[in-house]
């Protein structure tokens, strides 16, 4: 771990607005990204959640895990839920229904929710540019329904609609690149984080809370159930997601890219892949094909970064 | 207290919705339902109502939006039609088990395929058993009336669910008629302001749409369903409350010249006034049987009583619906008012047509055909269950 | 606390099935999920908070003494913290 950030979790607030007591699997990723988001996000907010696991871990009737305002009504219209909840607390505003609390406005989904069935809900709700922080919980598939591939899930990956077999190497699309079509919606914040690093995370969830517009925020949340990973490799797979290049984590403001993290080497993607069972099944031949790209993708990025006149500077280092 | 103008029923429409000071209007285009959106937009726009219209990427997204408003509190109202009445399915059974009381006009559109703007009754009969109080309209006067008791209904704390106010594509929502809108000030008296108990606010947090388990799903939906009945109370309070105020009364089940009649004819919607004229021509002339007409105005929750009271003196009841149950026994209309009736000691023939699919005109002439088509059956039968009126063979 | 689920009645549900007592989840035991339990040698803890940051359930405390523990009533015995302590004070060791 980071030397220099040891003494640094003793800043960060002890309160919890996500109690605990939720039904996450042991060591989810995704359980600790929303504690986190949400220690950032403090309680002056209403949250909207799609359909999924964060859902139904942190629901069941006549229970609740949370401790601000939190709707949940389907799996893909959450952005839509979010623009009727912003629009009418504006209305309610102008009209002196109600104060003026300044009150933030989080919607939260998962990767199927956001980047397949959600998709359209969220580029109209950024393109209409509510006043709303939206953050996706990429796990990489399906996983409250069991496993199912989504156009999130990498290149490769095993899962159960995209299962590796004799005539299958499993995954067979590349992962979509859902920041930068929230980027191309010209909408004010867009970043990705993943909890491993969880002071860059709280960071950029509080950037995209006080922007003024939509933000929209991707984190990665490493699912030991549906990567095959051990439960306590949960922060360290999620560290090397970041330090193969394979999830890298940058910031794009008002249009501007910016890396958080830069790495003088990157590591390779077997170390990050051996981890975990999804990608076991990947010859030599197709490994080397991932790393291609991995290292092309990440080099477009960091010339994004350049372009915009950027330093990319260290902000963790190994 | 109320001014008497002609004016395109949509527009008029729009003009209750900016009387009932909504807050916000979520809604995405579609024919027949633009005239009122369009309207609503241009009353925003031009500051005359203060509220947020939110122009969705779907009607999916439109009831969504709608959702969202409604839990934090707000006064929110969308209109559709057809097909997007159908994108908007799935919300629809969310919205009325969340208790969100949203205010909808459905403009009454035929199902494609093949592709049809016109009016039936396709759309709503497909949204029945969404949870939602359902009350259909004849005339321009009874869509504003009843826009504005719709948002008293929905929003009153006994009640508290949405509410679709009914009204027939083209046939109803672009015929311009004289109208009496009400005051502003009246209208303030009628309406209060809007009250959720548990909206979505930091200063008191709550937590609205949980996951149910087997043990706890079953309570969930009676509770619901226990509710949507006893809305019919809060309904007829509310509607006898209008016409204190408005001087007219509407009720679940309008009886037109039933005093007397053997033969009930029953409609929903705008085709009820042609049916009108008919009974009245029918009874000028002095047609050999007492002719009468029954109009379901309540669709949901389904008002039984006064149905069974209704009829208790008919020997033939004919129904007229305007949607097909594809593979059923009847049109949907006709098969509820058999299930009615089915354990009453002393009951009527109930006779079936399905008809004025997409758009297609039943004049006055052809409710006379129906009629006594109608009494031909009920007394001599038919080789099938229900008879599709106007086909071509 | 109020009626479980399999205790509620039609009548008694809030309007929706609105929960209205914030987090009363915490209610919920999940420490009966758990396998290994964390230990710990407090001679090597430089009560750092490191093990709280990365607890997914949010049940790491201090204790009277300021060291960081976990709360067994939730601790689901993923192991992270021990995974993560930088100065290894966190031993996992199976449930008997």
């Amino acid at each position: 771990m980071e030397n220099y950030s040891i003494y640094v979790p003793k800043l960060i607030t002890k309160k919890e607005n996500f109690a605990p007591g939720h039904r996450a699997c042991i060591g989810c990723g995704e359980a600790l990204a929303v504690r986190l988001a949400f220690k950032a996000i403090g309680q002056n907010v209403i949250v909207i959640n799609a359909t999924g696991c964060v859902e139904i871990f942190t629901s069941q009737l006549p229970y609740t895990s949370w401790r601000v305002p939190w709707i949940h009504t389907l799996f893909e219209n959450t952005a839509a839920v979010a623009s009727g909840i912003e629009a009418a607390r504006k209305a309610m505003i102008r009209k002196g229904v109600i104060k003026d609390t300044n009150t933030k406005i989080v919607a939260i989904a998962g990767d199927g929710g956001t980047i397949d069935i959600g998709l359209q809900a969220l580029s109209g709700a950024m393109e209409r540019g509510h006043d709303f922080l939206y953050i996706c919980f990429d796990n990489e598939a399906y996983m409250n329904t069991g496993i199912q591939r989504s156009s999130a899930t990498p290149f490769g990956a095993s899962t159960t609609t995209s299962p590796a077999g004799k005539s299958s190497f499993g995954q067979f699309a590349w992962k979509k690149d859902m920041p930068a079509i929230a980027v191309a919606h010209n909408i004010p914040y867009v970043a990705t984080a993943c909890p491993s690093y969880p002071f860059d995370l709280m960071e950029k969830v509080k950037k995209g809370l006080e922007v003024k517009g939509p933000a929209y925020i991707q984190v990665l949340s490493v699912c030991p159930t549906g990567w095959g990973c051990a439960a306590d490799l949960s922060i360290k797979v999620g560290r090397l997601a970041v330090k193969t290049g394979i999830f890298p984590l940058y910031e794009v403001e008002n249009g501007k890219y910016k890396m958080s993290i830069d790495f003088p080497g990157l590591r390779p993607i077997t170390e990050y892949m051996s981890l975990q069972k999804r990608f076991r099944h990947l010859k030599p031949k197709m490994l080397e094909q991932i790393q291609q790209k991995v290292i092309e993708k990440y080099e477009e990025l960091k010339e994004k970064a350049a372009a915009c006149e950027y330093n990319c500077q260290t902000v963790l280092e190994d | 207290m109320s001014q008497r103008v002609g004016i395109e029923v949509s527009i008029a429409l729009a003009e209750a919705v900016k009387m009932a000071n909504a807050d916000v209007i979520a809604a995405y285009p579609i024919t027949p339902q633009t005239h009122i959106v369009e309207h609503l937009a241009e009353l925003v726009a031009d500051g005359e109502l203060d509220a947020e219209y939110i122009p969705v990427e779907s009607e999916h997204s439109a009831m969504s939006a709608c959702m969202g408003s409604s839990a934090a509190g707000a006064r929110t109202f969308t209109a559709t039609a057809g097909q997007g009445l159908e994108l908007m399915h799935e919300a629809l059974f969310v919205a009325s088990a969340m208790r969100l009381p949203v205010v909808m006009s459905v403009v009454n559109r035929a199902l494609s395929a093949p592709i049809s703007v016109w009016g039936d009754h396709s759309d709503v009969m497909a949204c029945r058993d969404t949870g939602w109080i359902q009350i259909f309209t004849e005339n321009g006067q009874e869509v504003v009336d009843n826009t504005l008791c719709a948002f008293r209904i929905a929003e009153d704390n006994s009640v508290l669910l949405p509410i679709m106010v009914h009204l027939d594509g083209f046939h109803l929502s672009h015929v311009i008629e004289p109208i009496l809108m009400p005051e502003q000030r009246y209208v303030d008296a009628f309406l209060p302001l809007n009250k959720y108990p548990l909206p979505l606010d930091p200063a008191k947090p709550v937590a609205m749409g949980d996951f149910a388990p087997p043990s706890i799903y079953t309570e969930m939906k009676w509770a619901q369903e226990k509710n949507l009945q006893k809305s019919k109370d809060t309904i007829l309070k509310v509607w006898e409350e209008f016409n204190g105020i408005f001087g007219r009364q509407y009720k679940p089940v309008e009886s037109y010249r039933c005093d007397d009649a053997k033969i009930l004819l029953l409609t929903m919607g705008s085709y009820s006034e042609t049916a009108m004229t008919t009974i009245d021509k029918m009874r000028n002339k002095g047609y050999k049987e007492n002719v009468g007409l029954l109009r379901l105005r309540l669709w949901r929750p389904f008002p039984h009583d006064e149905l069974r009271e209704a009829i208790k003196n008919a020997d033939v009841l004919i129904v007229l619906d305007r949607a097909l149950s594809f593979g059923g026994l009847n049109g949907p209309v006709c098969m509820e008012i058999k299930a009615a009736l089915y354990n009453e000691a002393i009951r009527p023939k109930v006779v079936s047509f399905v008809g004025g699919l997409g758009g297609r005109d039943i004049t006055v002439a052809d409710f006379e055909e129906i009629i006594t088509r109608g009494i031909d059956i009920a007394r001599n039968g038919s080789e099938q269950e229900f008879e599709m009126f106007g086909v071509r063979e | 606390m109020g009626k479980s689920e399999n205790e509620l009645t039609w009548k008694e549900l809030e309007v929706g099935g609105i929960v209205t007592e914030p987090g009363n989840a915490s209610q919920y035991k999940t420490g009966d999920w758990r396998s290994q339990r964390p230990t710990y040698d407090f001679n090597k803890c430089l009560k750092c908070g490191i093990c709280q940051i990365y607890c997914p359930e949010g049940c790491v405390n201090q204790n009277n003494q300021g060291y960081f523990e976990a709360d067994l009533y939730y601790c689901k015995g993923c192991g992270i913290c021990s995974r993560e302590c930088p100065t290894f004070v966190i031993t996992m060791k199976e449930e008997e």
